[in-house]
């Protein structure tokens, strides 16, 4: 019953590569104390998606890409805004951008809801399941395989390509803001184009795993990594490893209890951290010994 | 408008019951939203809002049906778990809080997902109403629900309101009240209990992705109108329940729109007119304010000019020698100019401008404080008398006569300051 046939390699094949690439951006952006930027993104991209499919009438349009990202951008923008303009501490700000674009999202998917094939479910949690009967049927009507498959390859080559290129301007950001723009490196820029590439995930992940769920796959492979190294090397290593086995973990689980595939990558994501949270600690405790020497670690 | 009078006159007793309780919850949660947002920590709300998902599906598959006792426990213990995993992961590892809160956020959201998807596919006819858990439906509240998350709502506002003392010492200044002798933690750990209560009982009409606006934005837009903390938590309130009687009127005449959404767009376009037009802190206000500063410290300074001149033999200056002592400012010069004149403080005769005796007398007080700031950072605070000028430049315009008057009294009303020049008085003659 339960086999490694085609479907199943496609589905893990497609998971993991989005877990890579979301998992690549992640580091950065928790390195940079960003992760709840990242959510907020992931959430505020949403009414870029209903018009873009609004106006290009399908999922499969350009248009959807364009709006999602100069969502995230304006996102991005309106955080900054909110914190420097008008002075609102940076976690309200946060809280209030995401929870204003998501409510107009949804507002939206349920006024244009006639006219657009795209639910509150799908947007929330996705379906990678139906991804091997989603094909790609170029105009000479040849069968080139699963469609979200393409899009996903196609993200983490740019997403890949961009962290190649740009790894020294990432790193020296993320780490030193004001040393950066010293050597002449523009901060903001790289900030801007790493939010872009964020964005860009989100959307084209959407489909597949839900717009929320990208969020946990853009934290937590890193988080987990982040409690076995310091070394930034070693813990893009480890996110990209975390995030294959939680595909391939992540799947089987899904197919054994008959439940959403993203919901249980995520699930097992989380129950990978939660225990390497558990296991590290202990190793904190055990390397200091006595308990107030643990009390004082803690603070 | 017949829509409207028959919402608004509540002769649908079931529409009274709606509007009670979007109020109780709007207001509970804005109250302990406030806090929360004062402690700094507005996104753990976030965070246990998106994490008491699995929870509801829990007590849904416990109960079978969408029994409010059974949600509102599954929700509570779920919200609890993710309160203590991140405290506990802030203690325990190296990861900052963002990464945290954004972990524990999707993971028990992801696992409600699973939850929720194995529901779907067990067939339960009383699914269909567990989606509303996700974006809210306020017009499905029925009386029984009100009973629960309404009386919630009265004992989270209650708590608060006896409690003031103590959650205002927690948020402020925990330390301090360690040290004189409140249980501090027993206190934190109520407020959580009470934070988590408030996010589960708005789920039903607001639904879970969207509740971290209503204990965020409320607290955050009356921010900018008051510094009194019972004010601000009225004003909070007041913003909260508006917007959620807008919302739940919007999803009354337009049935297939969530209220969810429609309340966190009012919520936040009250927030926005905050931000703006709010008086002293509103980006306006501040804007306009900022203006005017930079006006006057303009004025100042050309006061300052010719009073120089002054000093150096010169009855005026001409315009051209105004214009190339402030370079690029051509036209700040000229708008300056015209307002002094209008203010009587100086004549301008064909390009040539010299002092009234009123404008004398103001140019005197500004070189005066000018000096009297250098004479004092000198003296007291044992700075050379070659670092004091830049300080002087900002407090001249800024210190009030009582302050001048002490500073007098302080020096024993010099003569001379650090630099050897004269600190006028508006009896000397020039």
């Amino acid at each position: 019953m339960m086999s490694f046939d085609q479907n199943a390699f496609l589905i893990i094949f497609t998971a993991s590569m989005i877990s890579i690439s979301c998992g690549l951006l992640g580091v950065f952006m928790m390195l940079r104390k960003m992760s709840m930027t990242g959510d907020a993104i992931s959430h505020a991209v949403l009414p870029g998606i209903v018009i873009g499919f609004f106006v290009s009438g399908s999922q499969r349009g350009l248009e959807v890409i364009i709006g999602a990202g100069v969502l995230g951008i304006l996102a991005t923008l309106m955080i900054d805004w909110l914190r420097r303009k008008a002075r609102v501490q940076l976690d309200a700000s946060i809280g209030i951008t995401f929870t204003l674009l998501f409510a107009i999202g949804i507002i939206l998917i349920n006024l244009l809801a006639y006219k657009v094939d795209l639910d509150q479910e799908c947007v929330l949690y996705g379906e990678i399941a139906y991804l091997p009967i989603d094909l790609w049927i170029t105009g000479g009507g040849q069968n080139m395989g699963p469609r979200i498959m393409y899009l996903a390859l196609l993200n983490l080559i740019l997403v890949g390509g961009f962290i190649f290129l740009f790894f020294k301007e990432l790193t020296v950001t993320s780490f030193d803001e004001n040393f950066s723009m010293v050597i002449g490196i523009p901060a903001g820029v790289i900030n801007l184009g790493l939010m872009s590439m964020v964005s860009y995930t989100t959307v084209s992940s959407f489909e597949a795993v839900g717009a929320i769920l990208v969020v946990a796959l853009l934290v937590v492979p890193p988080a987990t990594a982040f409690l076995w190294t310091k070394k930034l090397n070693q813990l893009i290593k480890i996110t990209i490893g975390i995030g294959i086995g939680i595909a391939f973990l992540g799947y089987y689980l899904a197919y054994f209890f008959d439940s959403s595939i993203a919901g249980m990558v995520v699930s097992v994501a989380g129950i990978v951290f939660l225990a390497s949270a558990l296991y590290k600690s202990k190793l904190i405790s055990n390397r200091f010994g006595t308990s107030t020497n643990q009390e004082s670690f803690g603070n | 408008m017949s829509d409207f009078l028959y919402f608004f006159t509540f002769q649908d007793s079931s529409i009274a019951f709606v509007v009670i309780g979007i109020i109780l919850l709007g207001v509970g949660s804005a109250y302990v939203g406030t806090y929360s947002f004062l402690d700094k920590k507005a996104l753990l709300g976030d965070a246990i809002s998106h994490a008491v998902l699995p929870g509801i599906c829990l007590g849904f598959i416990l109960a079978g049906t969408k029994n409010p006792v059974y949600i509102v426990s599954g929700a509570f213990f779920s919200g609890a778990l993710a309160t203590f995993l991140t405290s506990w992961l802030r203690k325990n590892t190296r990861l900052s809080e963002d990464a945290i809160i954004a972990s524990i956020l999707s993971i028990f959201f992801g696992f409600g997902i699973v939850l929720l998807t194995v529901i779907q596919k067990s067939g339960n006819p009383e699914m269909a109403g567990l989606n509303q858990f996700i974006f809210g439906n306020a017009i499905a509240i029925l009386e029984e629900d009100l009973w629960v998350y309404g009386g919630l709502a009265v004992f989270i506002i209650l708590s608060l309101s006896i409690f003031q003392k103590e959650f205002s010492l927690l948020v402020f200044n925990a330390e301090y009240g360690k040290a004189i002798g409140y249980p501090m933690g027993l206190i934190r750990l109520i407020f959580n209990v009470l934070m988590i209560l408030s996010v589960v009982i708005g789920i039903q009409a607001i639904g879970v992705v969207l509740m971290a606006a209503l204990l965020i934005t409320p607290g955050a837009a009356a921010r900018f109108w008051t510094d009194k903390l019972g004010n601000l938590v009225i004003l909070a309130g007041i913003f909260s329940a508006v917007s959620g009687v807008m919302g739940t009127y919007i999803s009354f005449i337009l049935p297939q729109m969530p209220t969810g959404p429609w309340v966190v767009v009012f919520l936040s376009f009250l927030a926005l007119i905050s931000f703006l037009f709010a008086p002293k802190r509103g980006v306006l206000s501040r804007f306009i304010s900022r203006r005017s500063y930079l006006k006057k410290t303009h004025q100042d300074h050309l006061l300052k000019a010719l009073y120089r001149a002054l000093e150096a033999g010169k009855e005026n200056l001409s315009i051209e020698e105004i214009y190339e002592a402030y370079p690029f400012q051509k036209k700040e010069s000229d708008r300056s100019i015209d307002n002094l004149i209008s203010n009587g403080l100086i004549i301008k005769n064909q390009s040539i401008i010299s002092l009234t005796p009123k404008g004398k007398s103001e140019s005197k007080r500004i070189v005066r404080l000018h000096r009297l700031w250098e004479l004092y950072l000198n003296e007291y605070m044992n700075i050379a008398p070659d670092h004091v000028h830049d300080s002087a430049e900002k407090l001249e315009h800024i210190l009030t006569p009582e302050l001048e008057e002490l500073l007098e009294n302080r020096l024993n009303y010099p003569k001379l300051d650090p630099h050897q020049e004269t600190i006028p008085r508006d009896h000397d003659e020039l």
